[in-house]
This record gives structure tokens, sequence and C-alpha cells, in this order.
């Protein structure tokens, strides 16, 4: 695959965790069993601190290219330091680093100075200095601006601006026949669409939420006219397009830095300030046009530095497509396996429960069904920030464990519900405890709803699986974002026919299933 | 006292409708007592209170001398038997195994079980070839003989039938008509069955209790209904049912 490497373990490493574990519990301890027993406080703590400076530095980078070679110039950067690196690339969004970031998940992550100040910090126009004392105040620090400003830019196509004789973003008032196809965060931000049309009073008649990677394409074939970009995209130079003027200086800087937690180690920090004003913005572009064109975001970093330093670049070697789909199909069968086990093990007694209706009941399947409207990104975001999930494989599951609830939790209530009145009374006078009612009669009659609610969710949480790569959770989701990203069809395909072929093949094994499990009677 | 149900003073509301009204009512050992009336007259409410189905607003029901109450429902329900419209048969378990259920929860003896099914096929004329069936797999007229099984495996000291013919056809209908006498007879069995229609209690019952409007209006023999209706509304009832029965 053209991504670069993947962490294998999807969230914290096992010891990272423990080792935190460990290191409240000794402060727990020395809290509560005060001065006598501090000697055993500290020691843990010693313990614990020396052990985490053994783990590796996280780096987090957002789904786009140029996030992803300046994560792989800081992994880079780092390993020459003697630091032990792992880079998480691609992950949801802005909110999703940050709250990552601020919750120790990830330790480094590169930025922009305009978002952390409109989006971060809610603080519109605030100054470097300024920005670095809120960053603080959070347990963040911020390396100086590596020397390009990658800002907001509204492109169109060569010709079609010269035909319209179209040079500043003020001209686009006079024609407002033009299709503007702009980036879902490109809509929402602070510093995006509604201010900037507010500010040059622009109101086109269509305006698209459309992908980015996509949206260049779109705009190639005239499907639209104008896009959002940032100044230092491979896409302007590959596809002959025009920056138009920001005449009314709306946007913002957007001068790159780092982030890092201030827990970093002095020699880390070091490295990463050592590469402020390496890179300017013909540079930038340079590197995301080679990390597009190779689609490999390591040897664009490796170009940087054996430009710069003259290091012999080691060759990449890359994994074999049978390695990378075997992996990729094992993580995405324990994540959608996993979720659905315990939406199996909650959902059915919510179900019963629900199944009773009156307000519990009615509660749980409102619950249920709110859960299944939230779209899938914003419940990552929720998530994300709540301790004990953060940046990890625990969290997807979280995540698809609550949309894989409603079609058991209403499947299992349904069906109890349908069983006639006299089955049900006839049980009664049997003189069947409740429990036995429920296990030897009622559950077996409602097994085909039952199990079809469960098939439902399967197949849902194979689909949706796919969001795990957003928070660096792996599976089939890595390809489908990567090649959105890169806009390459045939990545996306790598993705998306095996998670396709994977949802037939639960159905089908459902199906058989339904054989084993329905009893024979019901099946007439 | 050789009654072994006993109402006394039993209402039963719904909303503001009264199901069953101040009623009282023995049910005599080792007699069929049919209980009769107009759809919705309040006669299978009168079978839901005793098997705790329903529970009574006012008065009280004692059977065998213990007051229906939630504590000893249960136990109560072990002593009964139940039989419903089309038997109430699990569609999920064979014929045997919708016999077996309630005595292997209550942990009867394997081999006690076995020949209590054999004891019963023949006594119901079921043929034990159908008890590896299941219920979709019988005849309506098979799935009320097994359904009359299932209540008497554990020898209920009551036999309590709803409706129990009311989906079959008349000829099936008489058929099971007769070998129900015929085993009640044998059993001793005291039975309280509801029924819509007079010539199944003319013909099983060994009394017949008339409801109108939860209430009973008359009880007795046929013949006495007959001879000295108790009102308007019971010689109605008679000649109406009558009536057909002459077509």
């Amino acid at each position: 695959m053209n991504a670069p490497q993947q962490s294998r373990s999807g969230g914290l490493s096992p010891s990272r965790r423990l080792l935190r574990a460990r290191g409240q519990t000794a402060v727990y301890l020395r809290r509560r069993l005060g001065s006598r027993r501090s000697l055993l406080a500290v020691a843990s703590v010693f313990l614990s601190v020396t052990l985490v400076s053994a783990d590796p530095v996280f780096i987090g980078s957002k789904k786009f290219t140029e996030s992803y070679v300046l994560a792989e110039i800081a992994k880079r950067a780092l390993e020459n330091a003697g630091i032990k690196v792992e880079h998480r690339p691609g992950m949801g969004g802005t909110i999703i680093l940050w709250e990552a970031l601020r919750g120790g998940g990830i330790d480094v992550y590169p930025e922009y100075t305009g978002t952390i100040a409109e989006e971060m910090l809610k603080q519109p126009g605030a100054s470097i200095a300024q920005i670095r004392n809120a960053l603080s105040a959070q347990g963040i620090a911020m390396t100086d601006d590596l020397g390009f400003n990658n800002t907001y830019a509204l492109v169109m196509r060569r010709d079609q601006s010269e035909q319209l004789g179209l040079t500043t973003i003020s001209d686009l008032r006079a024609h407002r026949e033009l299709k503007f196809g702009l980036t879902h965060e490109f809509l929402e931000r602070r510093d995006g669409w509604r201010p900037l049309s507010e500010r040059y009073q622009l109101a086109p008649s269509q305006v698209l939420g459309v992908d980015h990677a996509l949206g260049y394409a779109a705009l190639a074939k005239g499907e639209i006219d104008v896009k959002d970009a940032y100044s230092t995209d491979a896409k302007i130079g590959d596809y002959g397009l025009v920056t138009l003027i920001d005449d009314l200086h709306f946007f913002p800087q957007y001068k790159a830095v780092f982030l890092y937690r201030k827990t970093l180690s002095s020699q880390a920090a070091h490295a990463l300030n050592d590469l402020s004003n390496s890179i300017d913005e013909g540079r930038m572009i340079r590197l995301n046009s080679e990390a597009e064109r190779t689609k490999n975001y390591a040897a664009a970093a490796q170009q940087f530095f054996g430009t710069t330093d003259g290091a012999i670049a080691t060759p990449f070697v890359s994994e074999s497509f049978r390695n990378k789909l075997l992996r990729w199909v094992t993580r995405h069968l324990e994540l959608a396996g996993i979720s659905l086990l315990l939406a199996i093990i909650v959902g059915l007694p919510l179900g019963i429960v629900a199944s009773r209706g009156g307000a519990v009941g009615h509660a749980i399947l409102g619950a249920t069904g709110i859960i299944q409207t939230i779209p899938s990104l914003a419940l990552l975001a929720l998530l994300v920030p709540l301790p004990f999930f953060g940046i990890s494989a625990r969290t997807a599951i979280v995540a698809l464990f609550l949309y894989g609830l409603l079609p058991i939790v209403r499947n299992t209530a349904t069906g109890l519900q349908d069983i006639s009145r006299p089955l049900r009374e006839s049980a009664i006078a049997l003189g069947l405890t409740a429990g036995q009612r429920l296990r030897k009669i009622f559950l077996p009659l409602a097994s085909r709803s039952i199990l079809a609610g469960i098939k439902t969710s399967a197949v849902i949480n194979i689909g949706t699986a796919t969001l795990a790569a957003l928070i660096g959770a792996g599976g089939l989701g890595e390809p489908i974002i990567s090649g959105l990203n890169l806009n390459d069809h045939v990545t996306i395909l790598e993705g998306a026919i095996p998670a396709a072929l994977l949802a037939l093949f639960v159905q089908f094994g459902f199906d058989l299933l339904d054989r084993v499990l329905i009893p024979r009677g019901l099946r007439l | 006292m050789n009654a072994l149900v006993h109402f006394r003073y039993v209402s039963k509301r719904f909303g503001a409708d009264f199901a069953v009204r101040d009623v009282n009512l023995e049910i005599e050992r080792g007699k069929m007592t049919a209980l009769i009336g107009p759809s919705g007259c309040g006669k299978s409410t009168i079978l839901r209170l005793i098997v705790g189905l329903l529970t009574a607003d006012t008065g009280e029901i004692q059977f065998d001398g213990e007051k229906i109450a939630a504590e000893t429902i249960m136990k109560i329900r072990r002593r009964l038997g139940y039989v419903i419209q089309d038997g109430g048969l699990f569609p999920h378990l064979t014929a045997r195994h919708n016999l077996t259920l309630q005595p292997r929860l209550f942990r009867k003896r394997c081999d006690e079980i076995e020949k209590r099914i054999t004891e019963l096929c023949e006594l119901t004329k079921f043929p034990s070839s159908g008890l590896d069936r299941y219920p979709l797999e019988l005849s309506g007229g098979q799935r009320q003989r097994v359904g009359l099984m299932r209540a008497l495996m554990l020898s209920p000291e009551l036999l309590l039938l709803d409706e129990p013919f009311a989906a079959l056809d008349p000829l099936v209908r008489m058929n099971l008509q007769r070998d129900l006498k015929e085993i009640c007879t044998r059993l001793q069995q005291t039975v309280l069955l509801v029924t819509h229609d007079l010539a199944e209690a003319a013909f099983l019952g060994d009394e017949i209790a008339l409801m109108n409007e939860g209430q009973i209006v008359q009880r007795g023999l046929i013949a006495d209904l007959r001879a000295k209706p108790a009102n308007e509304f019971v010689r109605e009832f008679i000649s109406a049912q009558r009536g057909l029965v002459q077509l």
C-alpha cells in the first residue's frame, strides 16, 4: 500500500496503558497512605516514570497528504535523534487530533496556526504569543513555524478563470452561476465559507459539500467550478488550477507548526524545533506532489532529509498486498466481531426489558434510536475526549457497538411482543416461572426476529467498521481513506471490495446459522 | 364442603366496565360445570381469574380451601390443567416436548413421564406416531388432543377448558366432544368448561351456569333452564340456540 506503515495496535499499547494506570495508582496510594508508606509510593512512581520514558512517541496526522508528509518528517527527525516513534496516520479531523493530543493518545501532530486560533482556542486573530500561552495552559507546546503558510484559498480551472476574467475572490460576486464544491470542514469552519461569503457578499446559486480529493476530480471534470484548497496542495499544479487572490485579506495565516505535549522529552522537543523554517511553500508543494506521485509518504519525507542532509535514504520496503489484505481483514473482523458480541450481550437483555413496554421500554428504544442518528464521525469525536477512549481500537469498537445495538434491541423487543396472547397465557398457566417462560418458550419463539436483528447488526458493523481507520484503528477503512485522500480508485477498491465481500459472506454465514438456531417447528 | 373452587362476591373491572360482577360460584368435585353465555358475558374472565392470568378487584376465590393470591398461585397452577382453542401448543416444540415441558421442569422422572404419555395417548386416542411431529404438522383435532394430554400430564385436580373446540369442523368436534366426555367420566375429572355453544354445554356439562353481563343468571340442568327460565334473557338465549339446532 502507499500509505505509511500503520501501528499494529489500534490504541495505547497495553504496556503504556498499564503504566499509566500504575502511575495513577501510585498517586492514589500516596494520598491514601500518607507519609508512612510514602517510600513505597515514591518507588512505584519512579518505576513507572522510568518505564514510561521507554514508550515510543506517538505522532498523529490528519487525513490529507501534507499532514501525512509532515508527520513522516517529524518521525524521521525524532528517529534521527535516537527516539522511538510511531505514526498514527490519517485520523478523522481537527477535533479528534486535538482531543487525542490533550488526552495523551498522541504526543505530536502537525497543525496550522490559523486552525489553532480559530478552531481549537476559539480566539480568532490571536498572536503567536497569545496562542502559545493558551496552549501552554493546556499542557501543549508549539514549535516555531516550519517556513510556509498553507492558508485556505479558492481555486478554479485556469481556462475558465481566464475566459471570465476572474483573478480575485471579489470577482466571483458577479458570477452567481458558478458551482461551488466545498469540503464539509470548510463549510462549517468559523474561518470558512459562511464568514467568507458574508465578507465578500457571495451568493452562488449552488454550494455543494464534497470530499477534498474527490472535489479536485470534480473540478477538473467541470462538475464544479470553484473549490476550497490549501495553498500548498500539489493538485493546484497537477490540475492546472489558479488561486484566486484574497483581495480583502479574509483568510488568516495558516503557518505550519508541530504541536506537542509538554511532557515530551527535551531531546524530542529540540528535534522538532530544529525543523522550523526549513520548508518554504515551493518545497512543500514539491514534497506533496512527490508523495502523491509515488503514493509513499515516507519516501517523500526521506527526500526532504536526503536533500537537506545529504543522507542516503534507505529503500522503502513495501508490504506485500496479501499481507496487507490479511492484516486489514483480520483487524476489520476483530473490530466488527467484538463490537457485535458486545451488542448481543447488552442488546438482548435491553430488548427483553424493552419488550415489556412502559416508560423504561420506550426510553431504551428511544435512546438506541437516537444513537443510530448520530453521524459516525460525530460519534467518534464525542467519544475520543472521554477518559479510557482516545485514539484507539477501543473507541472504534464502542462506536460500532453503539451502532449495532438498535437492530438487536428492536428486533428482540418486537419478536417478544409479537408472541400471541394465547401462547403467552398457556406458558403462564403451565406454572412456569418467568425465567423458564423466557428461556424455554419466549426466546425460542422470537428467535427468528432476534437473529434477523443480529444479522442486520453484523452487516451494518462490517460496513461501518471502515470508519475505524479515521482514528487510526486500522481495518479495511485504511485503504479506503487513503484512496479517497489520494483520489486513487484502485486503492479505494482494495478496501471497498473486500468489505463488500465480507458483508456478503457474513450475511451468508448467518443464513446458515438460522437453520441451526431457529427451531425446526418454526421453519415449517 | 364438596366444592373445589369457591367464588365469593368476585368482581373484576376493565376500566369502567365490569367483566364480572359480584359472582358467587362453586365448582363441584368430580363434575363438569359448563359456563355458557354470549360473547363478552365474562365467562372467560372467570376462568382466567382461576388460572391467575387476572386478579380479582374485590371478593375472594378459594381453590381447595386456599385463597388464590400472588403467593399461592404458582403452587395452585400445578394442580390445574388449562386448554384453550387450538390447544395452545408451542410451535417450536414437538408434540412430545410440549407434553414433557412441564413435568420436566417439575423434576418428574423420565420413565414416569414416558409411562404417562403412553397412558394419555391411549386415553385421548392420539397415535403415538404423531408425538414427534411439530404442531404445524398436526391436524386441528390432533392438536387439540395433544393440548388435552398436556393439560392432563400431571393429573390436575381441575381441568379448565376455554372454548376448546370452537375452531374445529363439526365432525371432528363431535368426535372430540364424545371422547372428552368419556375421558372425564373415566377419570372422574372436575372440569370447568367455557363455551358459547348450548348444545356442547348440554352434551358435556353435568350442570350449566348461564352468564350475562358479568353475572350468573341461572344455574342448573339444561332441562331446568328450558322448563323454568329465570328471566327473559335465559328464555331468549335458549330458544335462539335451539332454533339453530332444529334447522
